[in-house]
C-alpha cells in the first residue's frame, strides 16, 4: 500500500498513541478464529422447530390444490403450512418506492398464494424437528400446478404478444426513467460516434454463510427475537412489526456474526418474513437457514442488464457526449424494501460520471420476468455504468487511433475543478481522478508494460492493457431512501461510556459482516478519547442495546457511524476532563487523556489513571466538589446534509493474457488506486478493495446464472456457478490518495464497492486490446472461452 | 440437503462386502471415499437403502510393482497418487492428471476406485487408464475378472461393473525405455472438471512415435482412445500430416453441449490439445501452433 496524504492541520484524530491510519488488528480476530463466532446458522434454541420450504418447480404457474395430508403424518413433522394460512398472520408487501416515479410492483407474499412467478418461490412451509425430517416429509407433499407461459427474455418482456405477470399492473414495465442533459443530437453531429452493445450475465453475492434467521415468538411477553444475519438491523425490526401488525417495540432483532452479505442480507425475503410468522403462529422458535440450492435460487440477483451505449468523440480526443438505453429484468417483484428500480436508477447517474462532457441522454427500462428477484448487490449499478462507460472510451479511443490513458487525461474532471456536479447532477464535493491516474501509470510502469506488450505480440503471445476509471457512492444520505417514504434510517448513533475501572463500552448502530465495522469504531474512540483499544469494547447488531440506525451498507459504516462515534468519544472525552479538571484541582484545557491516564496538556506529565477517576465518579461522589454531575456517557448521532452522498473516485488497471487458441484469460496482475478520504485502517481498507475486485473479476470471467428459456435456473450449485477462486485471481497492488470530505470531522468516505465497481470494465478493455491484432471487440461478461472463441471466429 | 435415511454396513472384508451386494443388489451402493457419492446424496439425487462401507478394508489398499506391472489398490486416494514414488516413475500420467482432479480436501479422501467406477465422461483418471492400457481388477460372487480398461467404460456413469461387483484394483503396464506423457486440460478454474482434456502416453523413437496412445476426456459419452493417433505412428510429423488427424480426431467426437462449451467448442480444443500435445511429446513447438 501507498498514501499520497494532502498536509492536514492538527486535529481531533492527530494526537498522541492515535490508531487511525494504522493497520491494527481486529478486536474480533481471536473469537473468530478460534471458532467462537456466533452465527445464526449455529444458535440452537429450546423447543426450536426447522423449516424447509417447498419450492416451485415452474418458473410461473398456476397453484391448484395442495396435499400435505401423507406429509403430515411423517415422523418429526410439526406443521405444514401454505401460502393461504400463513395469509392469516402476515400481511403482503409492494416494493415501491415513492421518490422512484412510476415504480410498480404486484403485492407480494411470504408464501404464494395462487400462483408462482420464479422457480423457486415458496410454495408451503414444513416445519419438523430437524432439517432432514422436513425434508424427508416434502417429497410427500403434492401439488397441482398449472404451467403458464413464462416470461423469460427481458428484450420481448414488453410485447403485446408476451404475457403480461401480473394482470393488475397492465404490462411488464416496472419502472422508466429519461434523463436529457445538454444537446447529445448537436453534440454527436459534430463528432465521430461510436456505438456498442454491453450485455451483463445476471449473476449473485454468494456468501459463505448462507441467508439464516432464528424467529423466536415469546406469547408471554408478546414480543419477537429476530436472530438473522442481516446488515440492517432496525429496518428488519420495522418491517417485520408492519407485517405481522406488532408495535416495533414488540421485536427484538439481533445479529452478531454474518458470514458474508455483499448486499445480499439488506433485504427483505419472503422465506424469512414467513419464518416470522411461523414463529408466531406455532408460539415456538423457529430457524431458517437456507441450503446452497436455496440460496442460488432466492438470494438476490443483480446485474442482468442490455445497454446500448454511444459516445461522440472528436479527432483531438475531446468527449463531447454519452447516450445510453439501458435494458434490465428484475424477475417477477420489486424486492423489498429498497426496491428493484435502483440499479437502472444509477446506471442512469452514473455513466460517463468521471468525465467532463455535459451533454448525456439516458433511457432506463425495468422490466418483470419469471426468473428470481434481482436487486442491489455490492456497488449497485457502478459495474454497469463503469463498463459501459469505460467500453466506449476505450471504444473511442480506438476510433481516432488515440492512447486509451491520453483520452482519459484530456477528458477527466480536473482535480481542482471542485465542486461541480456531473449531467445528471450528482454533486461532487472533491475528487482526485488525475492525480490518481498518475500514481495508477507509475505503479504499474505504463510504459514498460506497453513495450513488453509488444515484444510478445511479435511471438505470437497477446497480453492486454485495460483501463478503468471510475466513481462510487457511498455516506447515502435521506436522499437515497428515507425521501421514498423507505422506513430505512440514513442516521446512525454511537454511545459510549467509561465504565468502573475505565475502560470504555461502546454501542453503534453500524453493523459488522467483516467489514472491520468493530475495529473502525473502536480505533476511532480509542483514538479520540486516548484510551488503548484493548479497553474498548464494541455492541453492535441489537436493537435492544444500540442507538437506532440504518446499519452496514452502501459504504456507509466508518463515514457515517465512523462520524458519529468520533462525535460521542468527543463529548464523553470533555466529560471526563471536566470531572478530571474538579478532582486535581486545574482547568479542563490544561489536561489531556493519554494512554488511558489524565496528563498535563503541558509537559504530558501524568496526573491520575483512568480507573482511578472512574473509582472516584461511580464509589466516592462524595468527595467531589459540590455541583458536579459527572456525565461518563455520551451519545451522538450523524447524518450526512450538505451531500446526497459522498462520491469518491478511483482507477483500476488489467493486465492479462489471452489463449487465443483456446479463448482463456489469464489476469496477470490488477492495479487500483482509490480515494476514500481519511483511511481509518489501511489494512481494512485494501481488504475491502481486494475483496471487490475479486468479486468484480468473478463478473468479468466466470459468475453467470444461466436460465433456459422456460426460466429454470439450471447452474443452482457450486459446481456449475463459477464463483471467482484464489487460483485464478492475480495479485492486486492497492494505493491510495486522501481528499476527506469536508462534511465530517472524520473526512472517511466509503470504500466498500471501489473494488467491484470498475474490475470487470479493466478486464473487458485488456481483453479487447489484447484481440486488437484480430479486429475483435467484444462488450460482453462473463468473457467465457466460449465468447472469446466465438469472436475470434475460431468456433 | 440431507440425505434420506439410509442404512449402513462396515464391511470387515471383501468377502463380507460381496456377501452385502449380493444381499441387498442395486439397493446397495458401495462407499469408498464417498466424493461423488455422497453430493448426490445429499441432493437427493440417489437415495440408495444402504451403504456398504469397503473405506477400513486395508487389502484395498496400496501401490506396489509386479513385474511390469504396477498394481494400484482400488482405495488408494487420489494424494496417494501424487506423492507415490512407484506412481511418478512408473505412470507419472496418474501423477500430472491426479494434480488436476478437485482440490487438496477432495483429494485427501477420493479414490481410484471410486473415481473408475463412477465413470464421470469428464473425469481425468479414467482417460488416464484407457491411455496406458491399464486392466481393471474386478472381484464378484464367482470371482474376479479382469477387463481392459478400454471395455471397461460404457457411458455416462456406467461401467462393466455388475451391483454386486467390487472394483479391487487397478494394473498399469510400467513405462519402459522411450515412454513420454503428456497431460493437460481444458479447465474454467483450478480443480474444476475439463471441458476437454488429454492424457497421452507415447513412446519415441528418434523423431517419430513408435507407440501413442491418446486418451481424451470431455469429448463424449465416456473416455475415448482416439484412433486418429494412429496416423502418426512410425512416420515423420508434418503440419500437413497433424492436420489430417486433427481432421479424423473431430470424426471421432460426439461431445456433449453444457453451459460451459458447445460441441463445436469441445472439437476445437480438442484439436489444439492434439497438436500441442505431439509438438510437446516430439520437443517440435512449431507444430503447436495453428498454421
Ligand atoms: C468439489 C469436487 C470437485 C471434484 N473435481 C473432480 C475433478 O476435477 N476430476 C475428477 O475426476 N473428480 C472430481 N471429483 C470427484 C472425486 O474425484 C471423487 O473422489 C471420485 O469421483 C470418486 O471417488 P470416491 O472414492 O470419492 O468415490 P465415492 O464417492 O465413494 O463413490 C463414487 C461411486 O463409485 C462407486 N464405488 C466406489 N468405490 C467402488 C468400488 N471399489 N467398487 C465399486 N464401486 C465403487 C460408489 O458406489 C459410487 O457410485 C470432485 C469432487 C468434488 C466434491
Amino acid at each position: 500500500m501507498t498514501v499520497t496524504r494532502a498536509p492536514a492541520g492538527l486535529s481531533v484524530l492527530d494526537r498522541p498513541n492515535s490508531y487511525i491510519g494504522k493497520t491494527v488488528p481486529r478486536p474480533n480476530l481471536d473469537r473468530l478464529l478460534q471458532g467462537r463466532g456466533q452465527y445464526v446458522s449455529d444458535l440452537e434454541l429450546p423447543r426450536m422447530a426447522h423449516v424447509v420450504f417447498l419450492r416451485s418447480p415452474y418458473a410461473h404457474a398456476r397453484i391448484g390444490a395442495i396435499d400435505a395430508d401423507a406429509a403430515k403424518r411423517m415422523p418429526g413433522v410439526i406443521s405444514i403450512v401454505t401460502g393461504r394460512e400463513l395469509e392469516r398472520v402476515i400481511t403482503p408487501w409492494v416494493g415501491v418506492l415513492s421518490h422512484l416515479k412510476g415504480l410498480k410492483s404486484a403485492p407480494q407474499h411470504a408464501i404464494a398464494v395462487d400462483k408462482v412467478c420464479w422457480q423457486g418461490e415458496a410454495v408451503a412451509a414444513i416445519v419438523a424437528t430437524s432439517r432432514a425430517a422436513a425434508e424427508d416429509a416434502m417429497e410427500h407433499i403434492a401439488v397441482d400446478y398449472e404451467e403458464l407461459g413464462a416470461v423469460t427474455d427481458m428484450r420481448t418482456a414488453l410485447d403485446s404478444a408476451t404475457p403480461v405477470i401480473h394482470a393488475s399492473l397492465g404490462d411488464n414495465l416496472a419502472f422508466e426513467r429519461t434523463l436529457n442533459a445538454g444537446d447529445v443530437d448537436h453534440a454527436f453531429s459534430e463528432s465521430e460516434v461510436v456505438e456498442a452493445d454491453f450485455v451483463f450475465g445476471r449473476h449473485t453475492g454468494v456468501t459463505l454463510e448462507p441467508r439464516a434467521v432464528v424467529a423466536d415468538w415469546n406469547a408471554a411477553e408478546a414480543r419477537l427475537t429476530i436472530y438473522q444475519g442481516t446488515q440492517a438491523p432496525h429496518m428488519v425490526q420495522n418491517i417485520a412489526a408492519l407485517h405481522l401488525g406488532l408495535k416495533e417495540a414488540q421485536v427484538r432483532v439481533v445479529c452478531k456474526d454474518v458470514g458474508g452479505s455483499f448486499g445480499i442480507k439488506v433485504h427483505i425475503y419472503a422465506d424469512e418474513m414467513a419464518t416470522y410468522a411461523l414463529s408466531k403462529l406455532l408460539r415456538r422458535p423457529v430457524k431458517f437457514v437456507a441450503d446452497r440450492v436455496e440460496s442460488f435460487n432466492t438470494d438476490i440477483h443483480a446485474r442482468d442488464h442490455r445497454c446500448r451505449g454511444r459516445i461522440g468523440v472528436k479527432p483531438d480526443g475531446t468527449i463531447t457526449a454519452f447516450e445510453i438505453d439501458d435494458l434490465t429484468g428484475i424477475g417477477p417483484y420489486s424486492m423489498y424494501p429498497r426496491t428493484s428500480a435502483i440499479e437502472a436508477n444509477q446506471v442512469v447517474n452514473l455513466v460517463g460520471g468521471p468525465y467532463v462532457a455535459l451533454n448525456y441522454r439516458a433511457r432506463a427500462r425495468v422490466v418483470f420476468q419469471n426468473k428470481n428477484v434481482m436487486c442491489q448487490y455490492r456497488a449497485v449499478g457502478h459495474p454497469i455504468a463503469c463498463s459501459v462507460t469505460e467500453g466506449l472510451v476505450d471504444l473511442a479511443a480506438a476510433k481516432i487511433g488515440m492512447d486509451p490513458v491520453e483520452i482519459r487525461r484530456r477528458n477527466l474532471i480536473a482535480d481542482d475543478a471542485y465542486p461541480c456536479a456531473s449531467p445528471s447532477g450528482m454533486k461532487f464535493e472533491q475528487l482526485s481522478h488525475h492525480v490518481s491516474l498518475a500514481k495508477l501509470l507509475q505503479m504499474m510502469d505504463y510504459d514498460a508494460l506497453r513495450a513488453e506488450q509488444a515484444a510478445l505480440r511479435a511471438r505470437n503471445i497477446y497480453r492486454g492493457i485495460g483501463i478503468a476509471s471510475f466513481i462510487e457512492v457511498t455516506n447515502p444520505s435521506a436522499a437515497f431512501y428515507g425521501v421514498g417514504g423507505a422506513k430505512i434510517s440514513s442516521q446512525d448513533g454511537v454511545a459510549v461510556r467509561l465504565d468502573a475501572q475505565g475502560s470504555v463500552i461502546c454501542q453503534t448502530s453500524i453493523t459488522e459482516q467483516g467489514q472491520g465495522s468493530e475495529s473502525l469504531t473502536a480505533q476511532i474512540v480509542g483514538s479520540v478519547l486516548g484510551v488503548s483499544m484493548d479497553r474498548v469494547r464494541v455492541t453492535l447488531g441489537d436493537t435492544d442495546n444500540t442507538p437506532y440506525g440504518g446499519g452496514t451498507w452502501a459504504s456507509r459504516g466508518a463515514g457515517i457511524g465512523g462520524e458519529a462515534a468520533l462525535q460521542a468519544a468527543k463529548v464523553l472525552r470533555r466529560n471526563i476532563l471536566d470531572v478530571a479538571a474538579a478532582i486535581l484541582q486545574s482547568t479542563p484545557a490544561g489536561l489531556d487523556i493519554v494512554n488511558n491516564s489524565i496528563v498535563n496538556a503541558g509537559d504530558g506529565a501524568p496526573r491520575m489513571e483512568l480507573n482511578e477517576l472512574a473509582r472516584i465518579v461511580y464509589f466516592r461522589p462524595d468527595t467531589l466538589p459540590p455541583g458536579i454531575q459527572p456525565e461518563l456517557m455520551a451519545t451522538r448521532h450523524f447524518v450526512p446534509r450538505q451531500y446526497p452522498f459522498a462520491f469518491t473516485n478511483g482507477v483500476q488497471a488489467s493486465w492479462l493474457e489471452v489463449d487465443t487458441e483456446t479463448g482463456f484469460v489469464t489476469l496477470l496482475k490488477h492495479w487500483v488506486v482509490e480515494d476514500c478520504g481519511t483511511i481509518i485502517n489501511p489494512q481494512l481498507v485494501d481488504e475491502q478493495i481486494r475483496g471487490g475486485v475479486v468479486q468484480g473479476l468473478g463478473a468479468a470471467l466466470f459468475e453467470k446464472c444461466i436460465y433456459d428459456e422456460r426460466g429454470q435456473l439450471t447452474n443452482a450449485n457450486m459446481a456449475d456457478y463459477l464463483v471467482p477462486m484464489s487460483g485464478e485471481m492475480p495479485d492486486i497492488e492497492i494505493g491510495h490518495v486522501v481528499s476527506p470530505t469536508q462534511e465530517t470531522e472524520l473526512g472517511a468516505k466509503g470504500a466498500g464497492e471501489a473494488g467491484t465497481a470498475g474490475a470487470a470494465a479493466a478486464v473487458a478493455n485488456a481483453v479487447n486490446d489484447a484481440l486488437r491484432p484480430f479486429g475483435a471487440t467484444i462488450t460482453e461478461i462473463p468473457l467465457t472461452p466460449q465468447v472469446i472463441l466465438t469472436a475470434l471466429g475460431r468456433i | 440437503m440431507k440425505a434420506a435415511a439410509f442404512a449402513y454396513a462396515r464391511a470387515t472384508s471383501v468377502v463380507n462386502a460381496l456377501e452385502l451386494l449380493a444381499a441387498h443388489g442395486d439397493k446397495a451402493k458401495v462407499l469408498s471415499g464417498g466424493q461423488s457419492l455422497m453430493p448426490a446424496m445429499n441432493l437427493r439425487l440417489l437415495s440408495p437403502d444402504i451403504l456398504v462401507d469397503i473405506g477400513g478394508l486395508a487389502e484395498l489398499r496400496g501401490i506396489a510393482v509386479r513385474g511390469d506391472l504396477l498394481a494400484i489398490g482400488a482405495l488408494t486416494r487420489h494424494v496417494d497418487l501424487l506423492h507415490s514414488p512407484e506412481v511418478a516413475l512408473h505412470a507419472p500420467l496418474l501423477r500430472d492428471a491426479v494434480a488436476q482432479v478437485a482440490h487438496p480436501a477432495i483429494r485427501n479422501r477420493g479414490t481410484i476406485g471410486g473415481s473408475l467406477a463412477h465413470a464421470d465422461p469428464a473425469s481425468e483418471l479414467p482417460a488416464c487408464v484407457v491411455a496406458l492400457d491399464a486392466t481393471i481388477v474386478v472381484r464378484g460372487p464367482l470371482g474376479e475378472r479382469r477387463i481392459a480398461a478400454t471395455a471397461f467404460f460404457n457411458g455416462i456413469y456406467d461401467t462393466a461393473l455388475a451391483p454386486d461387483e467390487l472394483l479391487v484394483a487397478v494394473e498399469v503396464p510400467v513405462a519402459g525405455h522411450g515412454s513420454a506423457f503428456f497431460f493437460h486440460e481444458y479447465a474454467r478454474r483450478h480443480g474444476d472438471y475439463a471441458l476437454v482434456g488429454l492424457a497421452a502416453r507415447a513412446v519415441v523413437a528418434g523423431d517419430r512415435f513408435a507407440e501413442l496412445r491418446l486418451g481424451f476426456f470431455a469429448v463424449g459419452d465416456r473416455p475415448l482412445l482416439a484412433a486418429a493417433a494412429n496416423r502418426l505412428i512410425n512416420v515423420s510429423v508434418t503440419p500437413a500430416l497433424l492436420a489430417e488427424a486433427t481432421t479424423a480426431l473431430a470424426d471421432e467426437l460426439d461431445p456433449q453441449e453444457d453451459q460451459q462449451a458447445s460441441p463445436a467448442m469441445r472439437r476445437h480444443l480438442a484439436a489444439v490439445l492434439l497438436r500441442r500435445c505431439v509438438a510437446a511429446l516430439l520437443a517440435r513447438p512449431e507444430l503447436g501452433v495453428t498454421s
